[in-house]
């Protein structure tokens, strides 16, 4: 553990809050000021609490491997490889918004101007907003714990001493 | 290894910086602040984005869908490096 | 009208270059090109910058407002991206150096190689 009794308690405290805010800011990207890769990058924060605030080999090994991030991140670039293809499959070319304003799911029609914001808008920007955030989270969750592999932190036996 | 036969002395290369950066400063007396002049992609982008993207964000609907390639690319760049780090210190974790 | 922004850029990029061309400590000259990042990020959102703009996103935007322009916006996100992989990569790059020759500092580096 790098920090004490209490960045461990704050810690635990903000983490949720933290993944929660990350999630909106990437969900939102479409009608607020953000999008996938900052909704991305303030998950990643919370993985760099979590691995501050707690043991690093006991998160390591039980709660988040390496391959699970690298999992991740391969997923959110093969997703938005994907919807980007189904352009061409579904319509005219690559990255084709297709699915605007058809009245699927994310295709209500915007009323043009300033207007209050539909969450379910904009056909396949939310999709790739959220496949380029799962990408960051995981890009960068990987950075931290190959980073944090070399730090020199307390073990849980001189803690409880 | 051989001696590098040519070397150029730290105030040397100094005063060059020094001259380089007054060179950078042509820009703050020809640039108009304020008043951009060739902002006719963008006036269309703002104009026309939420008819033919669907999106309120201009920014995200030219980052995902004008220019979605470029992001494509991009995300290829992130996936690319971390793949370098991981491949780097493979041996300790 | 002086733009005080672009003349800050233009001090930016001179104390980035200084650093990176100067400096011997490897994580200084990351440091060096982490401001050079910042200094263009900065010169290409002065580029879209309207008087009295708003950002340009309609949710709940004041009625009637010019908005800056998105475009340079949107690169200035890609650069930032990039920025920090590439950061990510220099700074293994530099631990790897110095887990294998025991420094940081380029001369010796050198010296030691040979």
């Amino acid at each position: 553990m790098v920090t004490g009794l209490i960045g461990r308690t704050a810690g635990k405290l903000l983490v949720p809050f933290i993944f929660i805010f990350g999630f909106y800011v990437v969900v939102h990207g479409h009608l607020t000021p953000g999008g996938g890769f900052q909704g991305g990058a303030v998950i990643a924060t919370g993985i760099a609490l979590i691995l501050v605030c707690f043991y690093y080999q006991e998160c390591v090994n039980k709660y988040m491997s390496l391959t699970t991030f690298k999992v991740i991140e391969a997923a959110g670039l093969v997703l938005f490889i994907c919807t980007a293809l189904s352009g061409i499959v579904l319509a005219s070319g690559l990255m084709f918004n297709w699915a605007n304003a058809n009245g699927s799911l994310f295709g209500h029609a915007v009323e043009y101007g300033v207007n209050a914001g539909d969450m379910l808008t904009a056909g396949i920007i939310p999709v790739l907003n959220f496949a380029v955030g799962i990408e960051v989270f995981g890009a960068l969750s990987v950075v931290l714990l190959c980073m944090f592999a070399g730090l020199k932190e307390t073990t849980a036996e001189e803690d409880n001493k | 290894m051989a001696k590098c036969s040519f070397t150029i002395p730290p105030k040397l290369a100094l005063v060059l910086i020094v001259a380089f950066t007054l060179i950078l400063l042509l820009p703050a007396i020809g640039i108009e602040f304020g008043n951009p002049q060739a902002d006719v992609t963008d006036q269309y982008y703002i104009d026309n984005s939420q008819v033919e993207t669907g999106s309120n964000n201009v920014v995200t609907s030219i980052v995902f869908d004008y220019r979605g390639f470029d992001t494509l690319g991009e995300a290829t760049v992130l996936f690319i490096a971390v793949l370098g780090v991981t491949m780097l210190f493979r041996r300790k974790l | 009208m002086i733009a005080i922004p672009l003349i800050a850029v233009a001090i930016l990029i001179g104390i980035a270059f200084a650093i990176i061309l100067l400096k011997k400590n490897m994580i200084k000259m990351v440091m060096g090109v982490g401001i050079l990042e910042g200094a263009v990020n900065l010169f290409l959102v002065t580029l879209g910058y309207r008087e009295n703009g708003v950002a340009p996103i309609f949710t709940s935007a004041p009625e009637g407002a010019e908005m800056v322009l998105p475009t340079v916006q949107a690169m200035t996100l890609t650069s930032i991206v990039i920025g920090v992989a590439t950061t990510a990569l220099m700074l293994v790059f530099v631990m790897l150096i110095y887990k294998k020759y025991g420094t940081v500092n380029s001369d010796k580096m050198r010296r030691l190689k040979e």
